[in-house]
């Protein structure tokens, strides 16, 4: 029976789990939490310790040992030795694809730390001070919205040359918008909340406020945004690189990896297939662990 | 006696929840004859709405609903399919709900929202169905009815749109008209004209109606009968007269103590409260379901079920193992 | 109605006009656009000579209103490598993209609408996960990969599509599909997610207490309100395939605008780079626009107000 006694109602206050136990367990039980973040933290460790694990120099050409196929074909050329083969200058598939890693988890992360700074700072703005602040980072939005962020990346890396931080400002300075949509919207949504409210009646500076009282409560979507353009920020290398204006040879980036194979897809297709699929996997695992915070960190949200 | 337009026997819903079973509508049975108002009163969550949107086969799809009879006109629905239920729904047993703000599709005007029974369950015309239309809306009293019909419901208040709402289950000429809490998310005075309204429509189209409520006052003014819900159950049921002038179970009297009653009340006396919580209706249950919170609990009201009994006259049955004490008078718990 | 109208359409302008800054001071990225255009073995004179031609010793607010005015008016200049005006090449080649971006999206909508209605009819069941699982799949492949992968199967090995051109209809299959399926996911998320709030929804309530049949409740009063905002989803992905299309229509060598924008990258020819962005980003305004006025009058409060 629903008896609430002050005394007992206390002690199970006191022994039920903690807000952030229990969100650790509903993360856990996250099938795709869990599978997102083994993945993930998968490919980082591969990444990290490419030197260590990787068997060959990914930069190392044999050019009497091209076009190895990986070991699971049937074929009197596939060896232990390169277990992903080689690629068409005799490379280490396995050596060039651990590197890779490298190259998509760098981009990935610096652009998307880029375009938070940026996205958040005019989303907040916006969404905070209102009125004509919000109208003009409103207007700004929907200036970056309405240019081609593909068509606008390759035009600006062919004329400003290209190499891999100016792929990752390109990128970061592009990909913002989703930053700046969700974070207008969420302080929109906490600035007439008791709690905003009394800190500015108490007389908080607005940067405290923003910075104490803001930003803690829209930590959780701004995490879950930042999944989403990491993996949206390593598609859009992989496309730049493929068409040959992002990360330039001879670096071992999975898109140009894709692109150099282009060629000799009809006769050896587990040249796209490697990098492809490696792709994929990231790319999944990133998005998954971000539906999986999103779950957790908003249960009354899911469906 | 009149006829019965709705006979239940034994209605009862169970939603799966996590953590067991959820049984907020036992062993319900209720009547309803033409021409006559029954009021299911009650706290929100005793089960009263699941009980209306039970009959006319609303129940969200998780919910079973079993009942041992639940006729309309002699006709058995329990084992119709969906398919025969939708023939029967907003033809001859039609709804009405409590948000009128909200149960209107805001994307089509009222004129097609109005149509829509019509060219379901009738064989009209467009030109009559028009006309029938229009004559409803100013039955219901919405003045200029042929230009509303053009509009969204956007444009209409709350009270106009209840009107709409109610002119919308009538238009088919239901046998059985549901009501949950039609006045609440209105004004007061609002209240007053629709109630009115829907009392004096009910006789001229000889239906029977279930007027689901929380106000006891509204009950007052329209009902012929009453039945009080508790916690999924049914602990009252009799006449207007026999429920205002001897309420037997002791929620019924804890009930009534908290309207203020003109002459008695003085002014900046206390009105009862009832002190406690609505108990859990998840898995089954044992004895009186009010024990909690009644001030004359004994130890055999914990025991068994509790069946209702025969009261002060023909049809009063009430809920409870003991005798009533002095009508009307028993002074609110404390 | 009519003020939401004109506002609507002051942004859209100012917008543009902004757009139009950020395209021109583009070409300035690289430095000096007459020593770039010149090549590495021309002469000071050489350079001195293609500055004053194409007018770049001007002051560069000068050189953006004659250019914005000649654009305006439909002249974009002279491409620098096919010596043909730009205007003339692009709009040779936008209907070819159009036709790409419209089958895609038809292909985006065809896909993930109904099976974002099925999901939410039926939520947690089969074609919910099925329709989860396609999403997820959806959102991770690289879609220059995922055109690769289908040119390998359906063009080399099984030969049922042709794996080039722009000439019949069978070329607009692969291409389409590949530039589709990476839209459906957002569609099919904001569908489902909208019939479940629409489907929750009192008036869906009444619609059924009068006894509608279920695809009446359906598609009449469920789709009709959950469709609102797919429709501006839509328009913007629209906006998105287009400018995405580059990726797409070189692997298909599609002659389209998006491929026309990748040769003259490669070709250095600034001023038709500089008007494919300029026209794509005014048709994404333009879009955007249509959309916004679709939706207020799909949406009877805003379209009587």
């Amino acid at each position: 029976m629903a008896v609430t006694d002050p005394v007992t109602g206390a002690a199970e206050a006191v022994l039920a789990p903690s807000p952030a136990a229990r969100m650790r367990g509903r993360a856990f039980g996250h099938a795709g939490f869990v599978l997102g973040a083994v993945i993930l933290i998968g490919i980082f460790a591969m990444a990290l310790l490419a030197p260590m694990v990787a068997p060959h120099d990914p930069f190392d050409q044999v050019l009497d040992r091209k076009l190895i196929p990986p070991v699971w074909f049937d074929s009197a050329k596939a060896t232990w030795e390169h277990p992903l083969g080689t690629d068409q200058l005799g490379r280490d598939y396995l050596s060039r694809l651990l590197y890779g890693a490298r190259i998509s988890l760098l981009i990935g992360f610096a652009a998307m730390l880029i375009s938070m700074v940026i996205g958040t700072a005019i989303g907040v703005a916006g969404g905070y001070f209102g009125g004509r602040v919000d109208m003009v980072c409103n207007f700004i939005i929907t200036t970056r919205l309405s240019l081609p962020v593909v068509l606008v990346a390759i035009a600006v890396v062919s004329l400003v040359g290209s190499s891999l931080s100016v792929v990752i400002w390109v990128l970061g300075l592009l990909i913002w918008d989703r930053f700046a949509v969700v974070m207008r919207a969420a302080t929109m949504q906490l600035r007439g909340r008791d709690f905003v409210t009394a800190a500015e009646a108490i007389g908080c500076s607005r940067a405290r406020i923003i910075l104490s009282e803001i930003m803690p409560n829209v930590m959780n979507s701004l995490i879950v945004v930042a999944t989403v353009e990491m993996a949206h920020a390593i598609l859009l290398e992989a496309a730049l690189s493929f068409l040959g204006l992002g990360v330039q040879p001879p670096e071992p980036s999975w898109g140009l990896m894709i692109s150099e194979a282009k060629g000799l897809m009809f006769f050896d297709g587990w040249l796209i297939a490697i990098p492809g699929a490696a792709l994929f996997l990231l790319v999944l695992s990133i998005n998954l662990l971000g539906d999986g915070l999103r779950d957790v960190t908003a249960p009354e949200n899911r469906s | 006696m009149a006829e019965q337009v709705l006979e239940v026997e034994g209605l009862s819903v169970d939603i799966p929840v996590t953590g067991g079973m959820l049984h907020p509508v036992q062993e319900v049975s209720l009547t309803v004859a033409r021409g006559e108002t029954l009021a299911i009163v009650g706290e929100s969550g005793c089960g009263k709405s699941l009980t209306s949107l039970s009959l006319m086969g609303l129940l969200p799809s998780r919910a079973e609903r079993r009942a041992r009879r639940l006729s309309l006109l002699g006709e058995e629905l329990a084992g119709k399919s969906e398919r025969a239920m939708s023939d029967i729904r907003g033809n001859r047993m039609s709804m009405i709900f409590q948000e009128p703000m909200t149960s209107l599709n805001p994307a089509y005007t009222i004129g097609d929202q109005l149509a829509e029974p019509l060219e379901r369950h009738t064989r009209l015309s467009r030109r009559e169905v028009r006309e029938r239309a229009v004559e409803m809306l100013e039955r219901v009293g919405i003045t200029a009815a042929a230009s509303r019909l053009g509009q969204y419901p956007h444009q209409l208040s709350g009270g106009l749109r209840q009107r709409v709402m109610i002119a919308m289950a009538l238009i088919c000429n239901p046998d059985l008209l549901i009501a949950d809490e039609p006045t609440t998310a209105l004004d007061v005075t609002i209240q007053a004209q629709i109630l009115h309204l829907m009392a004096e429509l009910q006789r001229e189209f000889h239906a029977g109606m279930i007027l689901i409520t929380h106000d006891l006052g509204v009950v007052a003014r329209v009902a012929d009968r009453v039945a009080v819900m508790y916690a999924g159950q049914i602990v009252e049921t009799g006449t207007a007269a026999q429920i205002y002038g001897a309420p037997s179970h002791p929620y019924t009297r804890g009930l009534l103590s908290c309207i203020p009653i003109p002459g008695r009340s003085r002014p900046g006396e206390h009105l009862g409260a009832i002190p406690g919580v609505v108990p859990s209706l998840i898995g089954r249950m044992e004895g009186c379901h009010f024990a909690d919170r009644c001030a004359l609990v004994e130890p055999r009201c914990r025991k068994g079920d509790i069946a209702l009994r025969d009261g002060s006259g023909s049809g009063h049955r009430y809920r409870c193992v003991l005798d009533p004490e002095t009508p009307a008078t028993q002074e609110a718990p404390a | 109605m009519l003020a939401y109208l004109l506002r609507r359409l002051g942004v859209a302008v100012l917008v543009a006009l902004t757009v139009s800054l950020i395209t021109f001071s583009m070409i300035y990225l690289s430095g000096d656009p007459a020593v770039a255009l010149a090549g590495e073995s021309a002469t000071e004179e050489d350079i001195e000579s293609i500055r004053r031609y194409y007018g770049y010793d001007r002051p560069i607010l000068v050189q953006y209103l004659d250019w914005l005015g000649r654009a305006l008016t439909g002249d974009f200049g002279q491409s620098h490598y096919l010596k043909a005006p730009v205007a003339e090449v692009i709009f040779e080649r936008l209907p070819t993209t159009m036709l790409l971006g419209a089958c895609a999206l038809t292909f985006a909508l065809v896909l993930s609408i109904p099976l974002g209605v099925l999901a939410a009819i039926r939520p947690n069941s089969l074609i919910d996960r099925l329709a989860l699982t396609i999403a997820v799949i959806g959102q991770a492949m690289p879609s220059f990969w995922f055109a690769l992968t289908m040119v390998l199967w359906f063009g080399i090995t099984w030969r049922l599509l042709p794996i080039t051109g722009s000439d019949s209809w069978a070329n607009f299959v692969m291409p389409s599909i590949a530039l589709g399926y990476y839209v459906t996911p957002a569609v099919m998320r904001l569908t489902r997610a909208g019939m479940l709030d629409v489907l929750a929804t009192d008036y869906i309530r009444t619609a059924r207490a009068k006894g509608l049949r279920p695809h009446t409740v359906l598609f009449k009063h469920a789709l009709r309100n959950a469709i609102i905002p797919v429709v501006s989803l839509a328009a913007v992905q629209f906006g998105f395939m287009l400018g995405g299309s580059i990726v797409i229509e070189t692997i298909f060598a599609i002659n389209g605008l998006g491929y026309l924008a990748w040769e003259s990258i490669q070709r250095a020819d600034l001023p038709m780079m500089q008007a494919i962005v300029l026209v794509l980003s005014v048709f994404y305004i333009l879009l955007t626009f249509l959309a916004d006025m679709l939706n207020a009058w799909l949406d009877p409060r805003l379209r009587t107000a």
